[in-house]
């Protein structure tokens, strides 16, 4: 008897999980849709991104082809010159990356604020987790293909040999170091959201300093001491290092767990606390009048 | 969408309870914060933030299937009221009650049951009202099908043509845009509806229109509403009750016919005052006066 009417609140407790779980993930889908019609609409601005992202890792990625001519008497081989070159492609890579899920998500605060749509968005009956998850996972598709689109570009101007990649490696750096990126963003957002005016331009600061910590450009042994433990936090460091082992290096996957598990401890504190901390921002204009003011 | 057991639980309150709501605005001179560093870090003394009172000690109750007309002076405290039950603003005292649920505690039970229409139709401009439609169902968890033709029938319904459905929004007049809006705040079937001067703009055609939707929503649908209007015919012709707000706070509460026929007799009139008579009576000015302390809030 009592086994059956545990067996019947646990089925009624499931089927609720289910209904609420497949609930947000349709509101979830609001977002991702909206940002696909929206990218859509933009089309041309695309093009134009694409064209600055591929020009600036090409800017970047030549400083590795003139290694040799800058330095007189420095002489390296072929294989090292080309292990510079791909180490550089890999970080304009995630940076460029980086930058479109900062963006993309920092825009939809933004965007809704310019249309004045914000308050109708916040007046839904969504949770901001499943608010935040739709942005954050349209950005993170929408910067992987661009990404990928730049890596090819690039990739054919310094012709490379990729064939020993390991892309499932690759895969599983970049889906694990996304949780992290999410976690962020979210933080990210709440800038535009308190900061009417110029809260989209005080999220670059979070990106500058990933960009100077996290090893995008130049190995973090060369960055001062004190600035070191500032590498270790940002996901961005394991990110760069995991996907330079797996295309450089091209090891297989047990090697990347040093760079897996601290992504993973990343994302599990970043996730809950970009939440908190956005939830805080959102009270905080909701005290004060700003989500009501265009800007 | 409600369950029937949810509607009949709805029942047992009232559509809306507002009790001693108070908010104020911070408005600084200054760059706020940064700005009071900065005096500090000079060692002046920190300068008061002057406070705005966009509503004080407002209380007001809705029942099931009534229409409540709220008329006020621009920055008298309508929209900023309005906010407050819509879940956007916390208020600073009182607190407010959709069907039994408070605003600020139980904010998702609310928002399911409300849904709102401001004076600025707001879009995102480059998509069409489809897509915009589209996307005001799938947060309120309506089924895509279902959502599809029922934005169809809906703008039908507001006088907008087939082919304009699917072009961008941008391309529409205000008017049109409005009654895109309008259809939004409709689509989620609200219990409570909150109409922030949704007429204002429209061409007298378009007017009526959206006047006979609203009556339409409370007849099949039982709906709820809250209605804020500079158009006193249309307070008249639509409310079953009306609120006179100035400077924040409710002056004057009752049927449109008890207004007048108090104002008439407070003017020694032979006939029932008209409700611009009324208003004008209460609050002491024109309805298209601002208030002296104005409060921007309520300018959308």
């Amino acid at each position: 008897m009592i086994d059956a009417i545990r067996y019947r609140g646990l089925t009624s407790w499931l089927r609720e999980t289910a209904r609420t779980v497949g609930g947000e993930s349709g509101k979830g889908l609001a977002f991702i849709e909206r940002n696909w019609y929206l990218t859509k609409r933009y089309a041309w601005w695309e093009l134009v991104w694409i064209t600055y992202n591929v020009v600036n890792a090409l800017s970047v990625t030549f400083i590795a082809a003139a290694a040799q001519k800058i330095t007189p008497g420095l002489h390296i081989t072929q294989a090292q010159l080309n292990q510079m070159i791909m180490y550089l492609i890999i970080g304009t890579a995630i940076w460029s990356f980086v930058s479109v899920v900062f963006d993309n998500v920092t825009e939809t605060v933004t965007i809704e604020r310019w249309e004045g749509t914000i308050e109708y968005t916040f007046m839904a009956p969504v949770s901001r987790l499943t608010h935040m998850l739709g942005t954050c996972t349209f950005a993170i598709v929408h910067g992987l293909l661009l990404t990928v689109v730049q890596l090819v570009v690039v990739s054919l101007f310094f012709h490379l040999d990729i064939s020993n990649v390991n892309w499932g490696a690759c895969a599983v750096i970049m889906l694990v170091g996304s949780i992290s990126f999410i976690g962020l963003g979210t933080m990210g957002a709440v800038l535009p959201l308190l900061y009417t005016e110029r809260g989209a331009q005080m999220t670059y600061i979070i990106r500058a300093i990933m960009l100077l910590v996290s090893g995008v450009y130049y190995p973090i042994t060369v960055l001062p001491n004190w600035l070191q433990p500032l590498s270790r936090i940002s996901p961005a460091t394991y990110v760069l290092e995991g996907l330079r082992t797996a295309i450089i290096h091209t090891k297989g996957a047990p090697p990347l767990w040093s760079d897996i598990w601290p992504l993973l401890i990343c994302g599990v504190v970043s996730l809950p606390l970009g939440q908190a901390i956005f939830h805080a921002g959102e009270r905080y204009a909701k005290r004060t009048g700003r989500l009501k003011r265009n800007g | 969408m409600l369950s029937p057991e949810e509607l009949a639980r709805l029942n047992a309150y009232p559509a809306l309870e507002v009790r001693h709501i108070s908010k104020r605005f911070a408005k600084d001179d200054d760059a706020g914060a940064l700005g009071q560093l900065w005096r500090r870090a000079r060692g002046l003394p920190r300068r008061p933030r002057r406070m705005v009172h966009a509503v004080q000690d407002v209380s007001l109750t809705i029942q099931r299937r009534e229409i409540l007309g709220v008329l006020g002076s621009n920055g008298s405290g309508k929209s900023t009221l309005i906010r407050v039950i819509s879940t956007l603003l916390i208020p600073d005292e009182g607190e407010a009650r959709v069907f039994g649920h408070d605003v600020v505690r139980e904010e998702r039970a609310v928002q399911r049951l409300i849904n709102r229409v401001s004076v600025e139709a707001a879009f995102f401009r480059k998509l069409s009202p489809m897509e915009n439609l589209l996307y005001s169902a799938r947060l309120y968890g309506l089924p895509m099908r279902q959502a599809r033709t029922q934005i169809q029938d809906l703008l039908a319904r507001l006088g907008i043509k087939a082919d304009r459905i699917n072009r961008p929004l941008e391309h529409m007049s205000r008017g049109m845009q409005q009654k895109v809006a309008i259809a939004r705040a409709f689509l989620s079937a609200p219990i409570l509806l909150l109409l922030d001067e949704p007429t204002t703009g429209l061409d007298p055609r378009s007017k009526q229109d959206v006047q006979t939707f609203v009556r339409e929503l409370r007849d099949t649908h039982d709906a709820t509403i809250l209605l804020t209007t500079h158009d006193m015919d249309e307070a008249d012709a639509l409310c079953d009750r009306i609120a006179i707000i100035d400077g924040g706070r409710i002056v004057a509460e009752d049927t449109p016919e008890g207004l007048k026929r108090a104002v008439g007799e407070r003017l020694g009139l032979d006939r029932p005052a008209t409700l611009t008579e009324a208003f004008m009576a209460f609050t002491g000015r024109d309805w298209e006066a601002d208030e002296p302390e104005g409060d921007d809030e309520d300018d959308e």
